[in-house]
């Protein structure tokens, strides 16, 4: 590379490096000051891009019509950040945190479906920026003007809001809560009207950062996920609730990508090295390595101790034998009686409740949260498919080791994800889930790429639907029931410890981390069998078995059922696989539809269906006495 | 007798702060030694050192004789060491009993089986500590609805499962009312001279401390300024100095 292009790559990456800073400051703020993962946060930039794109439309294509677009689309959006926060967020402050995620998750289905109705399925394309249309000569190559103006915008406004947390009171008060919440509670501030202000400034914040990208990025449907899984790299490189953090972690980023792309396609010693194809993977690979050097972030702190901790979680309860016989039984003799239809429909059920207990297995009784536990689903779905159609493996071989796959990748990402807990070990797994997706998505020529892997049946004997209804039952069946048996075994019960207590456990000599670490091996390997069994019963696998949306599907699933019972999961991932079967079916808003459903849940049953009727039964027996 | 923890030389300096300068003492079996000193003496910091949590800047610590500094507290606690925190530490979603038998499961190396059942091996054995400690009423409760005393009371039965040479004490009492603080270290101490434990507690409440203490060292600003029987440091003009302020 020459210097010019190394230039040229540097401006480039540093341009990129901008939106991206905007929006993981605002969230960085959020989080911060409310302890919130909002993971509707790129929902709130992909408005910002929608928004700028209309607003230019209606005031015309003039430097004014423009810029007065940009700051009207940020501050829309720093309005809708408000109503978000007021009408669902300040009503479940109270929730266990968990359920404050899924409270957000519903309003990612929701944005999406309203960006869907109000501007179509098709990517809409921004104009230039009226005015900076024209490329700046440097250095013998030419760069748009407008990327040079975005370079300038991010210390701009980084130090704009540090003027603001530094020289304002309400920046005073920004500071103190996010180092100590409760004690700015305690001095009588009015923590409602923060929460709502903070959330106007982090919604702004991302509004601007999508709106300045219209000229360019196209609008569309897909960046609510793609950007947040950037802004939650960026803000956990950086470290959370750091605003300068996040700005060094943007630029990193931003400047490895565009090196990326810049170098290309490299033959070293015989190999070809397309390191364009590097891009999507290696903002998590600095993620990785930055997180198990510093993990807390490049300029986080580890996080203040709290003081008022959650309810302790209530003990287990071991499901009876008579309960799982009777289920047993039914399910047995469901396709004697009830139609095809429902009999595929149980066959993914089966899947999707394996996936979801095997989440919960690690969220709930080990106390990690995985913000991306598709990886295992997906890469268990993968592996049956390419050991039958490349490996020439028969379909009940690969069906044995495809789970053995899954729980191989398992060894290697636990191996980073258990040296951190809390919001950074989610962001990590998540991290782990998107590298899995990009090689899966670029690697053409092994895994078909976007189109994914085709012609993955099963063996005749086990083609019919009947057949492959029991297959599915019997294995999900027997990993539900393995992962059950183990969580009352002297191995799930020090992982329960270890949750509980990681301070306890390692003083009665528990080696916490060897036994989170084979937890994970667990659960990857069961979830890797889910991913098998059903890449098996729908004949293709595209990535969208190892996308976000599958591992938000599968907390939606767990959260919805309730983590703290063990058939809730189970429940979680009847009800919402056949719900959006039912709402999918009839209208093309079933997202909207999950999302209202899922807010309402949240904001009637704060603990979860199954643990929400039963709170509701014990109240029925008190009454009755 | 030789001691069952013998420390030697140990220092610590945070930045350019000396937070524990040269302590050196020892603890026998079935002593009672309590650590004392105002706050910021370096109590802390010296208890954080003995059980694995801090490196030492320098310094020795022996446990039987055997070299300590350096291992994790997993490894110090195979060797014998019970702990007991300052704010109690136990596994809140487990029963009173299980949380013992945690303890014990641990000990015998048994915790990796993945399809046994916990709670069936070493009921007896968990039933026995809990007895000891006042406890066993309560053994079928979550640990998460217990009053604190009652907590402080599980962690000594916790710690007690090892069949620990040396047992680590931060606090034992703090929190509690001051007649359960009595209570509960006249129980310590009735255990570890039966087992011929030796035990290291530091302190706020002076009752517990002369009343219950066969020993006790005085430490101010990081370095050891008295020790020996409760009398001869209630005596000692440099302790009352420190505690009562006035000239050194």
């Amino acid at each position: 590379m020459t210097f010019a292009s190394f230039i040229i790559q540097l401006l480039n990456g540093l341009a990129s490096a901008s939106s991206l800073f905007l929006v993981s400051a605002g969230l960085s703020l959020i989080f911060g000051v409310t302890r919130i993962v909002n993971f509707a946060h790129g929902s709130l930039y992909m408005l910002g891009l929608y928004g700028a794109y209309s607003l230019i439309e209606a005031l015309g294509r003039t430097p004014l019509g423009f810029w007065t677009s940009v700051v009207l689309a940020a501050l829309l959006v720093g309005v809708a950040g408000v109503l978000i926060e007021v009408l669902v967020l300040r009503r479940i402050y109270k929730a266990p945190e968990l359920f404050q995620l899924l409270a957000t998750f519903a309003i990612v289905l929701v944005i999406k479906d309203i960006a869907l109705f109000v501007w179509g399925a098709e990517d809409l394309v921004g104009p230039r920026a009226p005015g900076l249309s024209m490329a700046v000569e440097i250095l013998g190559r030419r760069i748009p003007a407008y990327d040079l103006l975005l370079i300038a915008i991010g210390p701009v406004v980084l130090l704009a809001l540090w003027l603001l947390l530094r020289r304002t009171r309400w920046g005073a008060l920004v500071r103190a809560a996010t180092q100590d919440r409760e004690m700015v509670g305690a001095l009588g501030v009015d923590q409602a009207r923060l929460f709502t202000s903070v959330f106007f400034v982090g919604a702004l914040l991302a509004g601007l950062g999508g709106a300045l990208q219209i000229p360019r990025e196209p609008a569309n449907l897909e960046l609510d996920l793609s950007i947040i899984a950037d802004a939650f790299v960026v803000t956990v490189v950086g470290g959370l609730g750091s605003i300068g953090g996040a700005f060094l972690a943007a630029v990193l980023i931003g400047v490895a990508k565009a090196f990326c792309i810049g170098i290309g396609t490299v033959h070293w010693f015989g190999f070809e090295i397309a390191f364009s194809k590097l891009t999507l993977v290696v903002e998590f690979l600095i993620m990785a390595l930055v997180l198990v050097v510093r993990p807390f972030g490049l300029l986080g702190r580890p996080p203040a101790t709290q003081r008022i901790t959650a309810d302790p979680a209530p003990p287990l309860a071991v499901p009876s034998w008579t309960f799982a016989l009777v289920w047993l039984a039914l399910l047995l003799a469901v396709p004697l009686v009830a139609d095809r239809y429902v009999t595929i429909l149980l066959t993914d059920i089966f899947c999707f409740a394996l996936f979801a207990v095997s989440l919960h297995f690690i969220m709930g009784p080990a106390g990690m949260v995985s913000f991306g536990h598709a990886a295992y689903f997906g890469l268990g779905a993968y592996a049956a498919g390419l050991l039958l159609k490349r490996g020439g493996l028969p379909m009940e071989a690969a069906l044995v080791l495809a789970p053995l796959v899954a729980g191989a990748f398992a060894v290697v990402y636990g191996w980073f994800c258990v040296r951190l807990s809390g919001v950074y070990l989610a962001m990590l797994t998540l991290a782990f889930a998107q590298i899995s997706w990009s090689i899966v998505f670029q690697w053409d020529s092994l895994t078909g790429g976007s189109n994914g892997v085709f012609g993955v049946w099963p063996s005749p004997w086990l083609a019919g639907k009947t057949a492959y209804y029991y297959l599915a039952l019997a294995f999900c069946g027997a990993g539900v029931a393995l992962l059950w048996r183990v969580l009352f075994s002297p191995f799930g019960y020090a992982l329960r410890a270890g949750r509980d207590s990681p301070l306890r456990a390692e003083a009665i000599g528990i080696d916490l981390r060897r036994f989170q670490w084979s937890a994970f091996v667990l659960v990857g390997t069961l979830a890797g069998l889910a991913g098998a069994v059903f890449a098996f019963s729908k004949g293709s696998i595209s990535p969208a078995t190892i996308s976000i949306a599958q591992s938000t599907d599968g907390l939606i699933m767990v959260l919805l059922g309730g983590v703290e019972t063990l058939t809730g999961p189970v429940a979680g991932a009847a009800i919402f696989t056949w719900l959006r079967d039912e709402v999918a079916r009839r209208t093309e808003f079933w997202r909207a539809v999950m999302g209202m459903v899922i807010l309402l849940i949240v904001l009637l049953f704060p603990q979860g269906l199954v643990g929400g009727l039963k709170a509701l039964a014990t109240r029925f027996r008190e009454r009755a006495l | 007798m030789t001691a069952v923890l013998q420390v030697e030389g140990l220092h610590k300096s945070f930045g350019g702060v000396q937070a524990v300068a040269d302590v050196s003492f020892g603890v026998d079996a079935g002593e009672l030694l309590a650590l004392i000193g105002p706050n910021g003496a370096g109590k802390s910091t010296c208890f954080n050192m003995l059980n694995g949590q801090l490196a030492p800047d320098g310094g020795i610590v022996r446990l039987d004789g055997r070299d300590i500094v350096g291992l994790s507290p997993r490894a110090i606690w195979r060797l014998g060491v019970g702990r007991t925190f300052q704010i109690t530490a136990t596994f809140a979603s487990l029963s009173v009993r299980e949380n013992v038998q945690m303890a014990l499961y641990s000990h015998a190396g048994r915790l990796r089986s993945l399809l046994s059942r916990f709670g069936a091996a070493f009921r007896p054995e968990a039933d026995r500590l809990l007895d000891q400690v006042g406890m066993l009423d309560q053994a079928e409760r979550a640990c998460g609805v217990l009053a604190y005393g009652d907590l402080k009371r599980v962690e000594l039965a916790m710690a007690l499962a090892n069949q620990p040479r040396l047992l680590l004490m931060d606090e034992p009492t703090a929190g509690m009312a001051p007649k359960e603080r009595v209570a509960l270290m006249a129980l310590t101490a009735g255990l570890a001279r039966a087992r011929n434990i030796a035990v290291l507690f530091t302190e706020h409440d002076m009752d517990v401390v002369f009343g219950q203490a066969d020993r006790i060292i005085v430490l101010d600003r990081g370095a050891l300024i008295a020790g020996g029987t409760p009398e001869a440091v209630r005596a000692n003009a440099q302790v009352r100095a420190v505690y009562l302020g006035g000239t050194h």
